[in-house]
Parts: C-alpha cells; structure tokens; sequence
C-alpha cells in the first residue's frame, strides 16, 4: 500500500489557498501507528471541525501539526512553507495556537499576564504593567468579551479560562486557532458565547480547527470537517452536505458492522426477577448530580446513555461511594446504607471500574496477577494473603476466560494493550463475586476483539444473576445490551425506559431533548 | 450577544479592580504577625522597643533574608533547594582561605559569588535538563559544598584582612543616633531588586508561571529552561552573597558554619506566605518571614528565662500553622 | 476527554525469558555491588591488610565488621524510608526523630534509680521508641489525614525536632553509662556486632512482614496508583500512616544505636544528615523516588556501599570529611542513571517518547 490517499477531498474554492496542509502524515509509537498517512487542509476564515472516535488519531494529529510530536514521514505546509515545529513554541511563532480542555494557562497570574505573558509590552526593561492591560483589555474587547484583565485567572470559571486562552491565541496573531474539545465541561450559554468567539475568529480570516464530541455543535458552528477512523483519513467533507447519520457511519464505519452480528444473539426481554439489588433515593451531590432515584434488579443489565459531562460518571460514583453523596441515600438488598468509601462499597458487594483506565484503574509496575486479585486482596486486609495456590488458580482461571494476552500472570500490567488491561480490570471485579457491576465506558479506546468479548461477558454474567450498570458513549452498545436504559443529561436523570423497540435516534432524541429529523434514527 | 461596553477605565478603577486582596493575604498576616509579636515584645520587655532593637533584628539576620531571597525564587517556581546552608559554608571558607592566601578581598569576594552562582547552576541543569528532584540534586549540592569546604580546610580560618575586617565593622550612623551596617543595606538592596525582578520582569513572571503550571508554562512557549535553571542560579548566588555576610558578621571561614540553615530560609519563605507547590508568594513576605524568626530569637536572648531551642520548637510550630493554612485554602480552592 | 494511545507494549518486553548471564547483567543490584567490590580491592591495595578479621574475646574485629556494624544506623534509617517512598512519601524528619530517641533514652537512664542496670537500659530504650510511636502518628496524621505533602509535612518535625530533643536534655549532652546500653553498639552476640544484628533482624522482620503479607504489595500499589488504589479498596491512609510509623520507629533504633556508639547524645548533631545518607541508600538500591516497586536487598546494599565509602576514603588517604564530596557524586551518579530523560539522551530513538511524556506530564 504505497498509494496516496486522495480520495474524499472537498473542492476549494479558486481564491482560498489552505493555511495548513497536511499531506500524508504518519505517526507510529512503538508498533502502534497512530495516524498513517493522514492529510488535512485548513481554509483561511473556516471553521473546520476534526471528527473521530476515541483513537482515532485526533489529538495526535493535533500534537503533530504543534510540534508536541515529530513526524515519521509526511509532510506540514504552513502558510506555503514546509515546517516541521520542533516545540509548541515554535508553533505558536508560525501562528498555529491551541487551547486545550484543560485550559494549559497559568492559574495564579492574571488574565492579562496569561494573554501576553512573553511578550509583553515593555518599558525601560521593565514590564509596563500599565500598557500590558490595555492592550489584553482592548484584545478581550475585540472578541467581546467582558472579563477584566487584572483579575487572577483561577478565579474564573472554565469557560472563561478558555475564552482566556483564544484571547491569547488571537493576540499572538494566530492564523490557525486549534480547540481541543473545548466543550466538554461548558453548558449551553457558555458554548454560545465560545461560538461568538469563533465566528469572530472566522470573520476576521483565521482558520479554526475545532474538535468535539457533540454532533450538534458541529452541525452549529463548522464549515468542514475532517473524519479520521483508528489513525486514518475517511473523508474530508462539507458539514452541510453530510447528514448526521452519514457522518456517524463514517466515524465508526465497519465496526458497526461487526459488532451487529452480536446483535440479537441476546434477548432484551426483562428478567424476571424483581429483586432489588441496589436502590438509589435521590441521590445527588452538589455541583455533579441532582437527587436521582434508580433502582437495579438482579440479573440486570441497565444501560445509561448520556453525553460526557451528563451526569452518567458521576453517579456511577456516588454508588461506588467513590465520591460521598451530599443528599439522598442507597439501600443495598433493601437496607439503607451510607457508602463513605468504595472499601464501603466492596464490602456491600458492588464493583465500579472507571472510565479512566489509566489513572484510576491500572496499576502499572504490578504484574497481571497482582492487578487481578488487588481488590480481593484488599477486601481481606493485608494480614491475611491469599494463598499461593489459590491465587494461581484464580488468575489462571481468568485470564483464560477473558483470553487476555500475554497469558503470562507475571507480565507487567503496563505492558499489557488497553483491552487487555481492562479485561484484567474486569477480571479483578469478578474476582470479588460482586452482586452489582458498574462499568464506565468499559470498551473505550479498545480494540473491536476486545470490545466483542467484554459485550459477551456482560451479557452473560447477567443472565448468571448479577447486576449490571452499564455506561457507554456509543448508544448502539448501550441499547444492545440493556434491559433497561437510563437516559442523562445535565447532571440529571431525565428518561427511563424499559429497551423494546427503541433506537438510537430515538435515544438521540432524548438526549437532545427535542424533536429531530427522522433521518437520525439509527442504522437499520 | 451584544457585546458589552467597557467604560475606558478611570484611575480609580484600575486601583479598585487590579489584584484582588487575596493574593497579599498571607503577606499581610505575617505582617501582622511580626507586628504583633514586636508589640508584645514591647510590653513585656523592657527596652523592646527601641528602633536600635529592630535594627539588630536586621543586622543579625542579614545573611538568612539574602538566603530568604534565592530561596524564595526556588520555590515559586515549584523547586526546592537544600544546598544553601553549605553553600554558605563553603562561601565563609573560600573567602577565609583565599585572603589567608592573600587575594585581594574584592577578588576573593568575586570568586566567592562565582562559585556560588556556579554551583546553583549546575543544580538547576540537574533539575531542569536531567529531570532530577530538584530536592535530590540540591541534596547532591548540599554534600558538594559541605565536602569542598572540608576539603579546603577542616578548621576554622579567622579572616583578618583590613579592608575586609573594615567592612564588617564600619557602621552608617542613621538620623537620630541610631546605626546600621552595610550588610543590612546588601540585604535590603537584594530584597528590593529581586521584588522588582520577580513582579516587573519577563523572568520573573515566567517564575510564576512555571510554578503555577509548569506544562502549561512551556505550551505557552515560555522560556521554560532559561527559568527552571535561573532560579537555582539565582539561590546560588544568593547563598553566595549570604555567605559574605556571613563571613562579615563571623569574620572567620568554618566547614561547620550554617548547618541547618537552609531549613531557617525554607521556614522563613513559608512563614512568608509562599505556597511550598510553588506560584505564589512575595519576597517581601520572605523578608517578614526572617523578621519574625528573628523576633522569636530575639524574644529569648530578652527572656532570660526561656532557652535557645524554643526558638527551633517555635519555628516548628510556626511552620506547621502555615503549612496546615496553606493546605486548607488550597484545598477549598481545589 | 483527550482520546489516549495505548502505548505499545516495546518489543524487547515480550521477549523470551533472559539467560542467566543477561540477567545477571541487567539486575538493578549489579552495580552497586560492583562499586563494592571495586572500593574494597582500592582499599586491599592502599592497605594491604585492610580485609584482615582477628579474633578476640571470641568477637570479631577488623575493617570489614567496622563497615558492617557502622551500616547499621543508616541501614535501619534507610529500612524505614524505603517503605515511606515506596508509597510516594519521603521522610525528612528521620535525623532529628533519632535525636528524640537518643535524648530519651540517654536522659531516662540517667535518671533512673540504678544507672548502670540493664532493666534500666531496657526501659529506656522502650520509652524511647513509644515516643518515636507518637512522632510517626504524628507525620503520617499530616500526610495521610490532613493531605500535605509528605516532604513539607516532615519537615515540620526536621526544624522543630532538635528543639525538642534538646528540651528533653535540656540543651545538655547527656553521657549515660550503662553497659547494657552501650552494648547496643559495641557488643557482639555470635562474633558479631549487635547493632549489625539489630539492623538484620528489623531488615529480615521488614522483609517478612512486607513479602509473606500482601502488606509489600499494598504498599507498592498505593504508590505507583494511589487513586486506582483507592477504588479497588485498599484502605490507602491506614497503609501510609503505618510507614510514617514505621519509619519513625526505625529511626529511633538507628538514634539509639548511635548515642550507645558514643554513650553521650549531642541533640545538635546526633544523626545529621542521616535523612540524606538513608535517601541515598534507598536510591543506590534502586528503588524509584517516584515510588512503587521497593527493593529492601537493595536498601542493605546501599547501607553497606555508603559504609564501604566512608571507611574506604581514609584507607586512600583522603581526610574523612571528603566524604561528603564523595557522595555527591555518587548521589548525581545514581541519579543520572534512573533518570528516564537522561537515558533517553543517550538512545537517539528513545528521544520522541521522552520529550512528547514530557510535555503531557
């Protein structure tokens, strides 16, 4: 395959040349190619959105383009010259600027200083202190914005730290503005207030390359998209003449397919039992959950759907007890019970593996087996180690069930591949016989063999007795393996519904909270 | 959205609104801290409260505000450097030892800053360049310095040069009869250029940012390197300096002077109102810091009843109360 | 949420099992020995009789069980902070906690009704390491409860420690005399030192309760992860509040041991820098600052290297005090080595990893 890729490119315009072309760029890390051959192209005065899955080589495609990460092979053209930015620096001087989710400015300066901090206007040596926040105040003004540039910027919320770092952006004179997921933690009227700020951008002839989860905004704000699929190009495509549906083909493309064959291998029918496993009492938590009532029944499977930042991960963790609830309670097996730690939960019986595999869940520098029986091996407390044989067995055993590789039990967990880990992750809460599973986004950023196995799994432990939470971005997976599905969508449980005949447009519905085209009901 | 109409702002307006009070808090407690401890001081001693009292307070604890000062940009920036107190040692000795030699006292002071600044250097490259803990290569700094002044000599070397010994003892007398010396005016002069320095310079504002969020620091193409390795250039230097001061108010080089001491400049920086994390804190607050060590000494040479290692307890305690604050204002900010 | 690259698994991990020679090779305690063996032949050179063992009384005397029995202090210092690093802490309060126990110790057998009895000596020494019971609760209470950081925390007790143990002597270098006690460093059981013997045992006990428990691997998990830690339930607090403990305890043994080696306690110098020489034995054993995977072998080989060290330096003529110098170089030595960033400069292909790790950390 030495071919370039050229298929799916849009027409330019004659009089728009690109600011940014990216052609055939690869990454590889170690055996891993993160993006292979990949090009992009940047319009002057567009708003170009960078559409992917989880692993699809977005941000390292970003990283690539600001000099965070080298290139193999490839190559970057800015503003007609070839570069290749050895530091983010180097970047920024070229004009390509970037604000991040987590907004990497500086919190204990003032907004001014992080708007010009290194080059700042300067008098006798000195920084002119005077000048500095004039011109930061007549930058914030241009864009609209009313934030006063001698306030500390830890004291702003998110949102306006980030409008903060487009301000920075835009006074080092940026041609290219790139926004990683700006969105995420924003609710709506700050989103709309980051719009104004882009279409000002675009007004003023910068290309903005923005990346998000959220369809809708997409379909708001950008002009182009580009859609990358596990570290390749699709397609480049106008937003307007893409329907929504087609682009989430696109995204997810052939595993969709794929994973359709385990479709219906599993009946959604309710079970039959109507024990209480774990009852939630207007649960909430200030700032992260209001009250919400759910209640799981053996041998269940519920499902919640819901955007990033809707609730979904917080309230998995206040029944976990990961974070203390401040209002409402849990009963466990119908006895009320104040969870003050997940070593509380544990010893109720419920397992909660996390969204962040890496920082919350995998033990890097222990071996396979020690990352299996930690939990077990906790719940008994550190005197009493389990036995040697028994401990053989027990990872032997599962690491042949989940078919995790290498089969080595001494292996170092870092070593291991991301759906690997997480079996062993899995394999550590079986491990404990829980009576309630919860799953954060189990199958994300795992490869699709993985993926199939753990859906497997899920499936069958139900219909073994446990219960089951189950969180998923994808609506597909969530709709295929719940009995029930809770829909989540501003920090509360808007919807429940037992899983007969709905769609993922119908959930889409939901989620969105208003009417949409038909054409959004899922893939037949 | 409409956007909304900013007023030009009137001077008034820049006074009411630029750098919320917040940020002075913890300077401001020290600062009536120190005031109330003088005060009390003044009541119950006699003869506390005479100018000449706190112009001691200043002449005897000159060199430890000098270190205060290097320190301070260490841990703004989010480091930590152990190396001072032998730093000072080995500064005392190289100008003991060479004007035993017979250099001219301004060469041998050049080289003393010299190898101070030098040896802060290399610190900072093991920080910055290596990725060493900044606690670790200054622990290697601490065993360096401490081993070149055993090296040199393990005894103590008086200094006798005249115009050395001049230094030391020539006093500025002050408008009403009171007197000062020009190790004082060194440490105040250090205290003012490196307050300018760090809240009028790129450099030092580039130390904030480096230890408010170091990643964030070089994304925003900030002279990362050039800040992380000044810093312990710029406490090597101080230690440097500090141990002139030192040798001026010792007159003698000793491979056992200042044991301990970085621990005083690190307690004075923290009672100072400088977050240990890094990122925030005043030199000033530094200098109050010293001020009110130097009070709790100065207490109990007053009290004949107390003894000299309440001092230490008291800066333990001292200590603790900031760092116990810090953590709680920290936390609900977090 | 950024989406995340599983890094890939370097090819030379999923290689075959090492022969033993390889394996010899890369063992992180090969070099360490190494310098070992390479000071003592310097020193079989200088001196020629320097590895030369009399016996006397039954005991054994001569350099090789000078350097054993003077690795105690640092071994048993170094014991306890391998466990407190290994969870991400670090202890700084180590030499003036060994102060506190001298000062204890020394004061209450001089006070007590028979000086010279060893019931006297016995509890003494049980007072003393009570007290240093209460200075661990109180650092792991700061580190554990209160969440400061552990090198602040500690240092709170590192400036007020010496102030308290000079309250206890009341600023007086205190000089009990008791043979029971000062057998604690210089008595031999078996031909050999006590002290040394004290030492092994904790190191064996350590071992023991680290290595048969799943206490070791507790600990290493709630270093290397704290918070997945957390979720998977260990009870992290009480595993770190117990190494404070632990380490507070060891540095009252190593406290007492030295304040027997001189029957007097001086609380200004008594154990300075012993915080420093037990870091640095942790490191040389090559357990990682950045906590995780402890090695309680390579603590020991790294009392004994500083030990060789600071006995090697004279045999060559060099005055004593240069050791420090010494272990300097040592310090930015080992360093160097475990640096990933300086290693990486060395392998020009490692060069991207380490500079793009940088820059997301």
């Amino acid at each position: 395959m030495t071919h370039t890729q050229e298929r799916g490119v849009t027409e330019l315009p004659n009089d728009r040349r690109p600011v940014v072309e990216m052609r055939d760029v690869s990454i590889a890390f170690g055996n891993v190619q993160a993006l292979d051959r990949v090009s992009m192209r940047l319009l002057p005065g567009e708003i170009h959105a960078l559409m992917g899955e989880n692993g699809a080589g977005k941000s390292t495609l970003i990283k690539a383009l600001t000099g965070v990460y080298s290139i193999d092979t490839g190559r970057i053209v800015v503003g007609g010259e070839e570069h290749e930015f050895a530091t983010p620096a180097a970047a920024q001087a070229a004009g390509i600027s970037t604000v991040y989710q987590e907004v990497n400015l500086v919190p204990n300066l003032t907004v001014a200083e992080n708007m010009l901090l290194g080059r700042e206007p300067r008098r006798f040596g000195g920084i002119n202190m005077g000048a500095m926040n004039r011109r930061a105040r007549a930058t914030l003004e241009r864009l609209g914005l009313d934030i006063n540039p001698g306030s500390l910027l830890g004291h702003h919320p998110i949102a306006v730290q980030q409008l903060v770092a487009i301000a920075r952006a835009v006074d080092v004179d940026a041609r290219v503005v790139i926004l990683d997921e700006p969105t995420s933690s924003l609710d709506a009227e700050e989103v709309q207030k980051l719009f104004d700020v882009m279409r000002r951008l675009r007004e003023h002839g910068v290309a903005v390359l923005f990346v998000s989860h959220f369809l809708d905004q997409v379909y708001e704000i950008a002009d182009r998209m580009t859609i990358l699929r596990n570290g390749r190009l699709v397609e480049e495509r106008m937003v307007a003449e893409t329907s929504q549906l087609e682009l989430v083909r696109l995204m997810i493309g052939r595993e969709l397919e794929v994973l359709d064959r385990l479709d219906r291998d599993h009946g959604r029918a309710a079970p039959n039992s109507a024990t209480p496993v774990l009852t939630a009492v207007g649960l909430g938590r200030k700032g992260s959950l209001e009250a919400t009532d759910l209640t799981l029944f053996e041998g269940e499977v519920v499902g919640i759907a819901g955007l990033l930042g809707s609730g979904r991960t917080e309230l998995a963790r206040l029944l976990f007890g990961a974070d203390t609830a401040d209002h409402g309670g849990l009963e466990v097996r119908s006895t009320r019970r104040r969870l003050r730690s997940p070593r509380h939960a544990i010893d109720r019986k419920i397992a909660f593996s996390s969204e962040d595999r890496k920082a919350e869940g995998v033990i890097g520098d222990l071996t396979v087996a020690d990352n299996m029986l930690l939990a077990l091996q906790a719940s008994r407390g550190w005197l009493r180690p389990i036995p040697s044989a028994t401990r053989a067995k027990l990872v032997r055993e599962y690491i042949q069930a989940l078919d995790i590789r290498p089969t080595d039990p001494n292996a170092l967990m870092r070593n291991l591949s991301g759906g690997n880990q997480q079996k062993v992750l899995l394999a550590r809460w079986l491990i404990t016989e829980p009576d309630v599973l919860i799953l954060d986004e189990p199958t994300r950023g795992i490869d699709i063999g993985a993926k199939a196995q753990i859906q497997t799994m899920v499936a069958d432990l139900a219909a073994k007795g446990m219960s089951v939470l189950f969180i998923s971005a994808e609506l597909e997976e969530v709709l295929r393996l719940s009995h029930r599905v809770v829909v989540m969508r501003d920090r509360r449980k808007i919807r429940e519904l037992a899983n007969e005949d709905v769609s993922v447009g119908d959930l889409l519905e939901i989620i969105a909270g208003e009417t949409r085209q038909t054409e959004l009901e899922g893939p037949a | 959205m409409s956007a909304t109409t900013v007023p030009n702002p009137t001077t008034w307006d820049r006074v009411r609104t630029y750098s919320p009070a917040s940020r002075y808090l913890p300077v401001v407690a020290t600062f009536a801290l120190f005031i109330g401890m003088f005060g009390f001081g003044g009541i119950s001693y006699q003869g506390f409260f005479d100018w000449q009292v706190f112009l001691s307070l200043l002449l005897d604890n000159s060199f430890l505000i000098v270190l205060a000062v290097g320190m301070t940009f260490v841990i703004l920036s989010g480091g930590i450097d152990l190396s001072v107190g032998s730093v000072v040692a080995l500064s005392t000795m190289i100008a003991a030892k060479t004007m035993e030699m017979g250099w001219s006292p301004y060469l041998s002071m050049a080289t003393v800053l010299l190898v101070g600044t030098l040896l802060g250097t290399l610190m900072g490259v093991l920080v910055h360049y290596l990725d060493i803990e900044p606690f670790i290569a200054t622990l290697a700094g601490l065993f360096l310095a401490r081993g070149l002044t055993y090296l040199i000599s393990k005894n103590s070397i008086p200094i006798t040069d005249e115009t050395f010994v001049e230094l030391a003892f020539a006093s500025i007398t002050l408008p009403g009869g009171y007197y000062t010396t020009w190790t004082v005016v060194i440490a105040l002069a250090t205290v003012v250029v490196a307050a300018y320095v760090l809240a009028r310079t790129r450099f030092g504002r580039t130390v904030y940012a480096v230890g408010g969020n170091e990643a964030s620091a070089m994304l925003m193409g900030l002279r990362v390197a050039v800040v992380k390795v000044g810093v312990y250039a710029i406490s090597g230097f101080c230690a440097a300096l500090g141990g002139l001061l030192f040798a001026l108010y010792t007159l003698s080089g000793y491979s056992l002077h200042a044991v301990g001491m970085e621990l005083d400049a690190i307690a004075a920086v923290v009672i100072g109102g400088t977050l240990l994390t890094g990122g925030r804190g005043f030199v000033v607050g530094s200098l109050l810091g010293v001020l009110v060590l130097g009070t709790i000494q100065t207490f109990i040479s007053f009290d004949g009843t107390l003894n000299s290692w309440w001092t230490r307890i008291a800066i333990g305690v001292l200590l603790l109360v900031f760092v116990v604050v810090q953590r709680l204002m920290t936390r609900r900010q977090s | 949420m950024t989406d995340t690259l599983d890094r890939a698994p370097a090819p030379e991990e999923q290689a075959p099992r090492p022969g033993p020679v390889s394996r010899l090779l890369g063992h992180q305690l090969l070099w360490p020995v190494v310098a070992i063996v390479v000071m003592l032949v310097i020193d079989v050179i200088a001196v020629p009789s320097f590895l030369d063992l009399r016996v006397q009384d039954g005991h054994l005397y001569g350099n090789p069980v000078d350097i054993v029995r003077n690795s105690a202090p640092v071994m048993l210092v170094a014991l306890g902070m391998t466990l407190v690093i290994a969870t991400r802490g670090i202890d700084l309060s180590v030499g003036a906690v060994a102060a506190i126990a001298a000062a204890v110790a020394c004061t209450r057998i001089v006070e007590s009704a028979d000086e010279g009895a060893a019931s006297a000596a016995i509890l003494a020494c049980t007072t003393a390491l009570a007290a240093c019971v209460l200075l661990g609760v109180w650092n792991g209470f700061l580190v554990s409860v209160v969440g400061i950081q552990p090198i602040i925390a500690t240092l709170v007790l590192m400036v007020a420690g010496r102030g308290l143990a000079m309250l206890v002597t009341d600023g007086q270098i205190t000089t009990p005399s008791n043979d029971a006690f000062s057998g604690l460093a210089t008595g031999f059981v078996l031909g050999l030192p006590i002290a040394f013997l004290i030492a092994l045992g904790m190191v064996v006990l350590t071992a023991v309760l680290t290595r048969r428990t799943a206490l070791g691997m507790l600990i290493e998990a709630v270093g290397i992860n704290p918070d997945a830690s957390r979720l998977a339930g260990v009870r992290a607090r009480t595993i770190t509040w117990t190494v404070y403990v632990f380490a507070a305890v060891c540095a009252g043994m190593a406290g007492l041991i030295i304040a027997a080696n001189t029957n007097s306690v001086n609380a200004n110098s008594l154990g300075l820098w012993i915080e420093l020489d037990a870091i640095l034995a942790v490191v040389i054993g090559g357990t990682a600052l950045t906590g995780g995977r402890f090695s309680l072998a390579g603590t020991v080989v790294g009392a004994l290297l500083i030990s060789t060290l600071v006995r090697t330096i004279p045999s060559i003529g060099i005055p004593s005090e240069a050791n420090y110098l010494f272990k300097a170089f040592v310090v930015i030595l080992v360093c160097l080595l475990q640096s990933p960033r300086a290693r990486a400069a060395l392998r020009v292909r490692g060069r991207r990893a380490a500079s793009s790790k940088a820059v997301a950390a």
